[in-house]
């Protein structure tokens, strides 16, 4: 297949123009006609018809007045499409009904994401962040060279042009020319070197209610997901895998599953043994008639719950330090009033809609992947290394994501590196396979957000001012023993585990944040936002007590705190007032709680109402979401984002936990490792506040504040607090 | 062997196991991919299809059930409800990750299709069991009631 990067990887200061069956493969770079002309691979994808204006990376302008941008990040819901797409169109002036989005190559030149250095990916609510200024200056330069083509053709100077909608104007001859019109003329000039960029006050799409460019597509059924993907003779394959992590196969016995129709062959991978079959009911068959006694010589075998008793007595023990500031043992030590407290976070599966599921065309010189990919280079490297493959020889076609929530960003690569070793097994022939995940290989199939230990304590003086802070986390960490840790991880400390308390933004005079990392046989990942899936919980649930033990009201002694901290503040006050806070109690078996937090610099305040039965039923009625993520460029997607953070979120808090029993995971399917459920979703109020400094993400930050705002509104309903999480079965009682 | 039912509205036979899930032999035999894998036990709503006007999780239903019957998948969605549901959900830009989104859209053209007129309390039954992980629930409830509204006006 003809690929856009075998051209614009020249180093050429010119943009070129491709005639019209070369734009086509372009265009086609994951929406090739292997499933249907009805089909949709990425948002609105379409052949562009004749000559192509590319002037960089991220764009091209059709004859027919098409603006295709090309996103480095992957679609999984958080709307990076349509941002990206916003972005550039923006500066271009474009016409936003004729903009579509295709998915980038793997290729780390050109696609990095500028957040993470030198590799392509999507995470750490990065993706508006890292490619603000490039995709400003993408889409500024392509209309310049549109509008110096008009000025030629015209023989007008430049600065008597206007754009509107994907229209050039000029007004003294009444002239106008849509971008398709000028399209060959720009192909020839040089791309500028420098571009001034909009004032904001210019701006006709950031800002605006820009309709998301994936959402016809996923109305209708015609989205397309690796699930969807359809290839000449493909297979499907699924993978039995062993019940305790780091299990081995010892041996098999293939005989009842190759009986089964439809099954092909059963092969042995690393990770187990793979039934491969030419449907996925064949492969399910198969596989479960499969019979593998497993070698658990080197097995994680313990539970969680002696996991978790290893980590209470850690507490207690020497730790690294994350953070210090003036003596916080000694302030405790001398303090009038003490509060101490502890939390315990179990495991979590990220447990996306779409089971994770790769599809693989491997040969002898050439390695083809489809998936909902989140990190690119990092997988392709991974794929080329099991295939025994150069990185070049390995193609990557990004589609959408049924979801993520970090577990496609591994750096392992878990998934797609067992669909590359099953098609090796398989012969390395061209056959494409597809590796199918069941929900059930998703919730025992690891990775999970760390569980963790939180030990707090604070000391107030005599006047319960808060004068020390003491904090210590024990759990795994995420980038250990990964190609992150040389990077990442400085004098012993992971910054994920810690993110949201060693950087905790109180004023206190004294704080100590040590660390505690442990180490077992659980592969464990970032989740949703991370470290603050924790940190925050511990902090914004301990500072409620300590406001409690002070006597103050909980909004007030935070305010009191931030100070110096004006965005926070400013999120804090914006919820609060929201929220009407200053109504004071709420009435006998309702509560209301608050939490405020910074995650990937973006802030989120929030204020959760609930009500508790006399059982002890707690329901969440109401959340009022503040958030300041910088610049807003598409306000419907950020308020998207709060609202499915905080369902994200309050699911966790409530029910969610994966627990081990020998090694074994105890859930298995919705049934047992529950989310949450239409009738369980509160009402959502999301307020954002107004500001022209650089954008930051929002996939991620709106999961934080929700489970200690709703259980400091428990508390304040029934004056109980929750320190193991997830909420007891029964609700708060 | 083989079983025979109208599939979005055209008589379809399938030469398959009718112990095969309808949703695999939609999916791989008849090659309407709208419909969604999530949890193979009727826990996520992912596959949901209409069987003779109910919505039903078509992950846990054998094909030899839907013999002689009416199934309509995503694909084969013609009714004003689906049309009204459609439409509020782009409207209010229901979807994110859209994987459960066909699910959603089926069950809830189902409920329009026998109550008009849904409160909140009707939108829970009928959709709290489809999950949606981004949870998209609070506008998949408003988008559920400018449907109605619609679909009310146009009827």
């Amino acid at each position: 297949m003809t690929r856009e990067s075998h051209a614009s990887r020249q180093p050429t200061r010119r943009t070129f123009l491709k005639r019209a069956g070369t734009a086509t493969a372009m265009a086609l770079t994951i929406g090739f006609d292997w499933a249907g002309p009805a089909r949709r691979a990425a948002a609105n994808v379409a052949p562009s018809a004749g000559a192509v204006f590319a002037p960089n990376a991220f764009l091209r302008i059709g004859i027919d007045d098409s603006v295709t941008v090309i996103a480095k990040h992957v679609e999984m819901g958080q709307g990076a499409y349509t941002g990206i797409a916003t972005i550039v169109a923006e500066e271009l002036d474009a016409d936003w009904s004729r903009v579509r989005v295709e998915s980038a190559p793997a290729d780390a030149k050109r696609y990095a994401n500028l957040a993470f250095g030198t590799m392509q990916g999507t995470g750490g609510s990065s993706a508006m962040a890292n490619s603000w200024t490039q995709l400003r200056e993408a889409g500024g330069k392509a209309r310049a060279m549109l509008l110096a083509a008009a000025a030629k053709n015209w023989k007008v100077p430049v600065v008597e042009l206007t754009v509107e909608k994907g229209i050039v104007y000029h007004a003294g001859s009444k002239r106008q020319a849509p971008f398709g019109s000028l399209v060959r003329m720009a192909a020839s000039l040089p791309v500028p070197e420098k571009v001034a960029l909009k004032d904001p006050r210019d701006f006709k799409l950031i800002g605006r209610q820009a309709s998301r460019v994936d959402v016809a597509a996923k109305v209708d059924g015609t989205a397309q997901f690796t699930l969807d993907v359809v290839l000449p003779g493909m297979l499907v394959a699924l993978l039995k895998r062993p019940a305790q992590f780091g299990a081995t196969v010892h041996s098999f016995d293939a005989t009842a599953a190759t009986a089964i129709s439809g099954v092909v062959k059963v092969v042995q991978v690393p990770r187990g043994v793979a039934v491969i079959a030419t449907s996925f009911w064949a492969a399910k068959q198969g596989r479960d008639a499969l019979r593998v006694e497993w070698d658990d010589t080197h097995a994680e075998k313990r539970s969680s719950a002696a996991l978790m008793d290893e980590y209470r007595q850690l507490a207690d023990r020497p730790a690294l330090s994350a953070r210090k500031q003036g003596d916080a043992a000694q302030a405790i030590h001398n303090a009038a009033h003490k509060v101490s407290a502890s939390y315990e976070f179990p495991f979590l599966a990220h447990a996306p809609m779409e089971p994770l599921d790769a599809v693989v065309k491997l040969s002898a010189d050439s390695c083809e992947i489809w998936a909902g990919d989140q990190f690119q280079t990092v997988d392709q490297r991974n794929a080329a290394t099991t295939a025994g493959l150069d990185r070049q020889q390995v193609s990557i076609h990004t589609l959408y994501a049924g979801g993520s929530f970090g577990r496609r960003a591994n750096p392992g690569s878990d998934y797609i590196v067992e669909a590359v070793s099953i098609a090796k097994a398989h012969g390395a022939d061209g056959t494409p396979i597809k590796l199918q995940w069941t929900r059930e290989d998703d919730i025992h199939g690891g990775l999970y957000r760390p569980m963790y230990y939180h030990k707090l304590e604070a000391g107030l003086n005599d006047k319960y001012e808060l004068t020390g802070w003491r904090h210590v986390i024990v759990g795994q960490s995420i980038m250990a023993d990964t190609f992150f840790a040389p990077i990442m991880i400085k004098e012993g400390i992971d910054p994920t585990s810690v993110e949201g308390a060693a950087t905790i933004a109180y004023a206190i005079p004294n704080i100590a944040v040590d660390l505690s990392t442990t180490k077992n046989g659980v592969p464990v990942l970032w989740w949703r936002v991370v470290g603050s899936s924790h940190t925050t919980f511990a902090v914004e649930a301990f500072i409620d007590e300590v406001a409690h033990a002070a006597g103050a009201d909980p909004f007030m002694f935070r305010r009191k705190l931030l100070e110096h901290e004006p965005r926070m503040k400013a999120v804090l006050e914006l919820a609060a007032e929201k929220a009407g806070w200053s109504k004071g109690p709420m009435p006998k078996g309702k509560g209301r709680g608050i939490a405020v937090s910074e995650a990937f610099k973006t802030y989120v305040a929030q204020v959760a109402e609930v009500s508790v039965d006399e059982t002890g039923h707690v329901k969440v009625d109401r959340v009022v979401c503040a958030v300041d993520c910088g610049t807003p460029i598409n306000p419907d997607i950020i308020t998207a984002q709060m609202e499915g953070g905080i369902g994200f979120g309050l699911g966790a808090v409530q029910y969610g936990a994966i627990t081990l029993k020998e090694g074994r995971v105890e859930q298995d399917n919705f049934n047992s490792y529950r989310v949450l459920r239409m009738n369980e979703m509160p009402k959502v109020e999301v307020y954002i506040v107004p500001s022209t400094l650089p954008p930051t993400g929002v996939g991620e930050p709106g999961v934080a504040p929700v489970g200690p705002a709703v259980a400091n509104a428990i508390f304040a309903a029934t004056g109980r607090r929750i320190h193991v999480l997830p909420f007891p079965k029964t609700g708060a009682a | 062997m083989s079983t025979s039912f109208v599939l979005n509205g055209k008589p379809t036979t399938l030469d398959a196991d009718p112990n095969m899930p309808l949703l695999w032999a939609v999916r791989e035999v008849v090659g309407l991919p709208g419909t969604k894998f999530g949890c193979g036990m009727a826990l996520c709503g992912a596959c949901t299809v209409h069987l003779d006007g109910q919505a039903v999780r078509s992950c846990v239903m054998p094909l030899s059930a839907v013999a002689g019957r009416q199934v309509i998948t995503i694909e084969g969605l013609q009714s004003a409800a689906a049309k009204a549901v459609q439409a509020a959900w782009i409207k209010l830009q229901v979807p994110q990750c859209g994987y459960c989104q066909s699910g959603q859209v089926m069950s809830a053209t189902a409920l329009l299709e026998k109550n008009p007129s849904p409160t909140d309390a009707d939108i829970d039954g009928a959709m709290s069991g489809n999950i949606c992980r981004c949870a998209t629930y609070p506008r998949i409830r408003a988008a559920i009631h400018a449907a109605a509204q619609s679909f009310k006006a146009s009827a």
